[in-house]
């Protein structure tokens, strides 16, 4: 029987092809969860009573079900009302709706937690609602959510695992598969946890940067800068 | 020139039941300016934001040179009138130069690069030509005021509504934002003014109306105000403020 190394070395290739499958349904579910998101931001912050509820009732769902089911509902459910899809993208529909969810409770609390004077003076130089979200509220509110952000898209990225349930060809299938194959589950585990902490690391470093590159004085720095703004 | 360029016709507002405004009406002619002074909770700040609607009056009427002030055109109308807040409410996120050119990209559609020229010359004739690379947070009161006071030049406003300007400032940080405005007024800047710095009533305001309770008591030139109101509530008020803010600022 071969080493742990040399065995390792033989199937990364194998499941290096899964990691860029995973981080391909990470993007884009990324992507539709931070689009979706501002969309019921607005709509739980500046909405109606309507599109209040409505958007709360989503949020309330989608936080309050596993993700697995969402996933199951949408890969195994909708084909019977006639929508069918591959499983990557059921897996990225059902994760990019999830994490809205999630990113949209962050986005909500940075921006009630702008003061209502910036908004006032946009207002008061002319700006409609719409232009002074987009030019004063979001820009400091995001600055505000990185932290919490980083978070969610890491817990995403390793999330990207459960789409193994339904199918999605990616590092946790793969190593399942070669661990039935050799039986050596506990070492080609081993090795698939090392990637997605490879990756996890290298995202949290990323963000990190971004968030000190986006760093401007008196946001989202330690609370005696904030003094007397 | 016969017509004011801002009228303010019986104007009624109420909070919960509370009627904070109940009939105000007085003009603004170009270039004049007026100072509003009254004990806190007499209204003058909701006169203030009901003149470009930041609260919307229950009642009453405002006309900003023959146009009626309504809620249809209201972002071009606000663009129009600079309003100076007490807590300068700059944007937190931008540098001073920006927080004076970001109203001439986003509203007037300026591009970045001519906004940012004339927000620097802006900035130059608040004296804060220096500090345009600071963001808010690096600033003094009196330095924020004064870029925010830049931010609605950058406008060209046709009248500058100011609330409490330097009520939030220091002492020793009043008298450079004090100074601007003074200088504003003298250049034939039209003005309304919420404030107890009476320095600059004395020097700078055409009149001073007095509110108390909702309702003007008492307009005139400062002069005759200060010398002989002729309601002692008015007396009464100006010997408070006179001692406790006019001293050390009268010139």
């Amino acid at each position: 029987m071969k080493g742990f190394f040399a065995f390792a070395w033989e199937n990364l290739p194998y499941l290096l092809d899964g990691a860029v499958i995973a981080l391909a349904l990470w993007t884009l579910a990324m992507i539709l969860g931070f689009l979706f998101a501002l969309a019921l931001t607005w709509c739980r912050v500046y909405g109606d009573r309507f599109l209040y509820a409505l958007s709360t009732g989503y949020v309330e769902v989608f936080r309050g079900t596993p993700m697995i089911i969402q996933m199951f509902v949408i890969y195994l459910g909708l084909p019977d009302v006639g929508v069918v899809m591959n499983a990557f993208a059921a897996a990225t529909i059902a994760m990019g709706l999830n994490s809205a969810a999630y990113q949209a409770e962050y986005f909500r609390g940075a921006i009630q937690s702008i003061p209502a004077g910036q908004m006032v003076a946009a207002r008061a130089i002319g700006m409609s609602r719409f232009d002074a979200v987009r030019t004063v509220v979001l820009p400091q509110a995001m600055r505000h959510v990185i932290p919490q952000w980083s978070n969610e898209a890491i817990l995403e990225l390793k999330f990207t695992s459960i789409a193994y349930a339904i199918s999605v060809h990616e590092i946790t299938a793969r190593a399942y598969e070669i661990g039935y194959s050799t039986f050596r589950f506990f070492e080609i585990f081993l090795v698939a946890a090392a990637i997605y902490l490879v990756m996890t690391t290298v995202v949290a470093q990323v963000l990190d940067v971004v968030e000190r590159r986006a760093r401007v004085p008196g946001i989202g720095a330690p609370a005696a800068d904030r003094a007397g703004a | 020139m016969s017509q004011p360029l801002l009228v303010i016709e019986d104007l009624h507002k109420s909070y919960a039941g509370t009627e904070v405004l109940k009939g105000i009406s007085f003009d603004l002619d170009r270039g004049q300016t007026k100072v509003l002074i009254g004990p806190s909770g007499s209204g003058k700040s909701t006169l203030l934001r009901c003149v470009n609607h930041l609260t919307r009056p229950d009642r009453g009427r405002i006309v900003l040179d023959g146009e009626e002030v309504v809620d249809k055109r209201i972002n071009a109308i606000r663009a129009t009138i600079g309003f100076v807040f007490q807590d300068f409410n700059l944007f937190t996120h931008l540098r001073a130069l920006d927080n004076v050119a970001v109203g001439l990209w986003r509203v007037r559609g300026m591009d970045r690069r001519s906004a940012r020229e004339r927000a620097a010359r802006e900035l130059d004739r608040v004296g804060m030509g220096n500090r345009a690379q600071a963001y808010p947070a690096e600033l003094s009161g009196g330095q924020q005021q004064r870029v925010s006071i830049a931010r609605a030049l950058a406008m060209d406003p046709r009248v500058i509504l100011f609330d409490e300007p330097t009520s939030a400032l220091d002492p020793e940080l009043t008298e450079e934002v004090v100074e601007v405005m003074r200088q504003l007024a003298s250049e034939g800047m039209t003005m309304l003014v919420v404030s107890h710095e009476m320095g600059f009533a004395r020097s700078a305001a055409d009149e001073i109306i007095f509110i108390e309770h909702g309702v003007i008591v008492e307009e005139g030139p400062p002069s005759q105000l200060f010398r002989d109101a002729q309601q002692k509530r008015t007396r009464d008020f100006l010997r408070i403020i006179s001692g406790s803010y006019g001293q050390e600022t009268a010139s």
